[in-house]
């Protein structure tokens, strides 16, 4: 294959996200004869510790400091990747918030295909790149075919691939910042709002009884305290409940909302989208209970119960009363 | 203000299991429920309120074919003013930079001051907004759940970024942005409201309409190309606990004791 790989570093206070070594991966699935180029945008000692860091997974690494790239502003950096990266490139770019931000204009600006949120990477056949991706929340995939005769972004999901164990590549660091050229923007960054956290710290429990949108109402909500109180746990909810202000931000599980790390996690109504999984850290023990067979939640709970949980919730109250009363 | 709020149709995830159909070219569509893809309707309900402030109004805009207008009019007994559907055989398979083409060439023959799309639809790639944006060489943000109108055109914005977290900007109009679900509370619709607009006229426009050179969207102009549709591998799964939902509770707190859930 001719098209050069580039993937596309996010990194913050001077440490690479996960995603780098997950796209140095996703790469060589594309085109295993050849490295990829890290790309990483910033400024100052961050940005070069982020660069030295990278030496370890790279062997050529492309730096791009400019003092407004402090804070990675997708309108900024969008206009720097446009002239600095060759013609026919291959992009891959975390698909999280900068690079929702960024990639489908920047496909654009370069003239490429641009394919989404993709989980994995099929084959090359020809001048066509063979890729999945998930639709309707992870019920259903698809094959999707990318021509990339002009170059292509691709956004990969984080946590799809695997970052490979490596001997470490020695990598040189390539200052671009020249190439980058004058940067300005019709949008300028602020500041940062920091969540708060609410009456209950949900990072904090052993045990959540987390509710989705098949808890159907906010007067239902209680079943779920109810039965949270009777395990000595806390109620937390999935990104609908909180849409429909029938729970507060603070109780929100996922990649927009908090993280956490129970022993126990009742999945109830949760159809297990994967930025929701995305909040679930430490390896608990989940239970699934829903009402659709084939909810993608199934897939990755330890255990799962079709029953409609308006129901369900009560009866297991009761059974978890009885107990502690015995 | 002159808010555009470009909106799709998509089958309703709250009200279908989606599934293939026999030859796995595709979700089986027979019997689907339909409906205004989820986020568009808070991109709307948050144009509606903007213009409530800042005076202006609100057309709601969608590419495909005459089944979709009824989302046109159920945005319009939202509230919006105006409904436009773009329509043509040549923009049949379309992919995402086609259908931001087609909507860049009505934007180029109108005046917007703002363009709102929801943040993504539940087949999509989050992309339209993005590169409807590029296109206009307008400013763009994605994941946005706040929006302020500032003095000297321009809005203060919330981008929802990890952890909960906001991230505030200032962007210049005119701009398009990407509406994140939870910005508001979108109004309710009646029966009522839905009668009110059921005689109004909305126009359709095609590719000559537009000044579109026929191959600039459609299928031949689709980089992207999906092949099929296919369920994915369940893994290991769940281990499914069946029985009579007593026993199953039973069987269920003697699990989750064991795992130090239960004192």
């Amino acid at each position: 294959m001719t098209n050069r790989i580039f993937t596309y570093i996010v990194h913050k206070s001077g440490v690479a996200d996960d995603t780098a070594g997950e796209l140095a991966a996703a790469a060589r699935k594309i085109d295993a004869s050849q490295p990829a180029t890290a790309i990483v945008a910033g400024w100052g000692a961050d940005l070069d510790t982020v660069c030295n860091s990278l030496r370890d997974s790279y062997a050529v690494i492309w730096k791009i400091a400019r003092e407004n790239l402090a804070y990675p502003n997708a309108e900024l950096v969008r206009k720097a990747l446009a002239r600095v990266l060759p013609a026919d490139c291959i992009l891959l770019v975390p698909h999280a918030h900068f690079g929702v931000d960024l990639s489908p204009g920047l496909s654009v600006k370069m003239n490429a295909a641009y394919v989404s949120d993709v989980v994995q990477i099929d084959c090359l056949e020809g001048p066509f790149l063979r890729l999945v991706r998930q639709e309707f929340g992870g019920q259903v995939s698809t094959h999707v075919r990318c021509d990339i005769s002009s170059g292509a972004v691709v956004n990969v999901r984080p946590g799809a691939f695997q970052a490979l164990e490596s001997a470490p590549a020695g990598g040189t660091v390539v200052d671009k910042s020249e190439e980058a050229g004058e940067l300005a923007a019709g949008r300028r960054y602020l500041e940062t709002l920091v969540a708060e956290t609410g009456d209950v710290d949900i990072a904090k429990q052993a045990v959540l009884v987390s509710v989705g949108r098949g808890i159907q109402e906010k007067e239902n909500v209680a079943i779920a305290e109810e039965l949270a109180e009777a395990m000595g746990g806390a109620v937390s909810c999935s990104r609908p409940v909180v849409d429909a202000k029938w729970m507060a931000k603070s109780r929100q599980v996922g990649s927009s909302g908090q993280t956490v790390k129970p022993k126990v996690y009742l999945a109830c109504g949760i159809s297990g989208s994967f930025q929701h999984l995305a909040g679930i850290k430490g390896n608990p023990f989940i239970v699934a209970i829903n009402k659709n067979p084939k909810a993608p939640i199934f897939r990755v709970a330890d255990v799962g119960i079709v029953d409609d949980i308006l129901e369900f919730l009560p009866a297991m109250t009761a059974k978890v009363r009885e107990r502690s009363d015995a | 203000m002159e808010i555009l709020v470009c909106a799709r149709r998509v089958p309703d995830t709250s009200e279908n299991e989606i599934e293939l159909n026999s030859a796995g070219n595709d979700i089986e569509r027979d019997d689907l429920v339909y409906s205004v893809n989820e986020p568009d309707n808070y991109a709307v309900e948050e144009a509606l309120q903007i213009a409530g402030r800042a005076g202006g109004e609100v057309t709601v805009v969608t590419v495909g074919g005459d089944e979709d207008e009824e989302i046109l009019r159920r945005e319009m007994a939202m509230g919006a003013n105006h409904g436009v559907l773009l329509s043509d055989e040549a923009f049949a398979g379309s992919d995402g930079r086609g259908i931001a083409t087609i909507l860049k060439d009505y934007v180029a023959k109108n005046h917007y001051d703002l363009i709102l799309t929801g943040v993504q639809a539940e087949d999509g790639g989050a992309q339209v907004g993005g590169m409807l944006a590029a296109m206009l060489d307008y400013p763009f943000a994605s994941l946005v759940n706040s929006i302020e109108v500032l003095e000297g055109r321009k809005l203060k914005i919330g981008r929802e970024i990890e952890g909960g977290n906001k991230e505030m900007n200032e962007i210049d109009l005119p701009c398009v942005l990407s509406i994140q679900t939870g910005i508001n509370e979108p109004r309710y619709v009646g029966m009522r409201g839905i009668r009110q607009v059921a005689s109004v006229n909305i126009p359709t426009l095609g590719a000559l309409d537009l000044g579109m050179p026929p191959d600039a969207a459609g299928e031949a102009a689709a980089k992207v190309k999906r092949l099929d549709y296919f369920v994915p591998e369940q893994g290991a799964g769940a281990e499914m606990l069946a029985g009579e939902r007593e026993e199953v509770i039973d069987k269920l707190i003697e699990l989750v004791r064991v795992k130090g859930g239960l004192q």
